[in-house]
């Protein structure tokens, strides 16, 4: 089992670097995930994070990218709720890599 | 859009005894990706997946149901309880976590023979 | 004796075997999918009433409660917790789990 060192605690993650224990999560965990992953976190990328913790939190699934772009553009509008800025916070998928960084399971209905 | 195939997953087993309702719930997640026609059945103990108000601290294992809330967003809006099973477990359309379809047997064996695919869970 | 019942009464004919063999006076224990024959207005029910008078039966209250069933539990069932499961298995000189 890989594991990944933040501020001299270790968390385990599976073999593609997502965390085994949802509850272990705190923000500091999220940027060093995201400094792994090449992404300089912003309030935008924040925004998303919460959105799929919460997201998480109601129905206990990570949602895939599809169901998350629909949901995000529900919730925080169209301007938001569309690929195109979703892939330019996130450009490895806004999916697989945010949900890695806000400490989720790999997204359900993922392909 | 024309390609599409009528898609119906079969659900007669109780949550938690055995792993066949979260496979289930998994296997939909993952078709409804492919866009799909997709109906949900319960029948038998199936009916049981739907009950709200599921608290499984107790038995240490995770409480999925609320997750059938999230199959709006998933685009499976097509869900069908038996009416027969509901009712010889004493239970009613109030008693499920998601709006479903009470449909009688002969209704749902109708339905079942209309489908392209059908999996049984 | 202590008989522990782990099926639907509804999708197997484990519950009933075990009531239609167990001599009187024995403990029915319902754990995991067999908490539902406890469950008011199941088709069980009268089965299990009718049981009632000839032996003891408990269910295992955290899996009724992970169904979402613990408000539906039928008079005269004894729920018990996990320490209550142990105490059955002491206090009974032997006991059968049904497959």
């Amino acid at each position: 089992m890989a594991s990944i060192e933040v501020g001299g605690k270790s968390y385990e993650t599976d073999e593609e670097g997502y965390l085994v224990n949802l509850s272990e999560w705190n923000a500091e965990v999220a940027d060093y995930i995201a400094k792994t992953e090449n992404i300089e976190m912003t309030d935008q990328h924040w925004e998303v994070i919460n959105f799929l913790r919460e997201y998480f939190d109601e129905y206990q699934i990570a949602p895939a990218v599809r169901v998350l772009t629909k949901a995000i553009g529900k919730k925080l509008g169209a301007e938001k709720g569309n690929s195109e800025y979703l892939y330019g916070l996130f450009p490895y998928g806004p999916g697989k890599q945010a949900c890695k960084i806000a400490g989720l399971p790999k997204p359900t209905g993922c392909v | 859009m024309s390609d599409n195939k009528k898609f119906m997953f079969v659900n007669r087993k109780a949550p938690y005894g055995t792993i066949y309702a979260l496979e289930s719930l998994e296997v939909v997640l993952i078709t409804a990706a492919f866009d799909q026609d997709v109906s949900l059945a319960f029948l038998d103990d199936g009916v049981y997946q739907l009950k709200k108000g599921m608290q499984t601290k107790g038995i240490e294992t995770k409480n999925f149901s609320p997750t059938y809330r999230a199959l709006e967003d998933y685009d499976v809006e097509k869900l069908y309880v038996e009416k027969e099973a509901m009712e010889a477990r004493g239970l009613n359309e109030d008693d499920f976590i998601v709006g479903v379809t009470v449909l009688s047997r002969a209704e749902m064996g109708k339905l079942m023979d209309e489908q392209d695919v059908v999996l049984s869970f | 004796m202590l008989h522990i019942v782990n099926k639907s009464p509804l999708t197997s004919g484990t519950l009933e075997s075990c009531l239609n063999t167990m001599v009187d006076g024995g403990d029915v224990l319902l754990i995991e999918d067999a908490v539902y024959a406890a469950t008011k207005g199941n088709a069980f029910e009268s089965k299990l009433s009718a049981a009632m008078g000839r032996c003891k039966v408990h269910v295992l209250m955290p899996d009724l409660e992970a169904r979402g069933l613990a408000d539906r539990l039928m008079a005269g069932v004894a729920s018990i917790d996990y320490a209550g499961f142990v105490g059955l298995t002491v206090s009974n000189k032997n006991c059968q789990s049904w497959l």
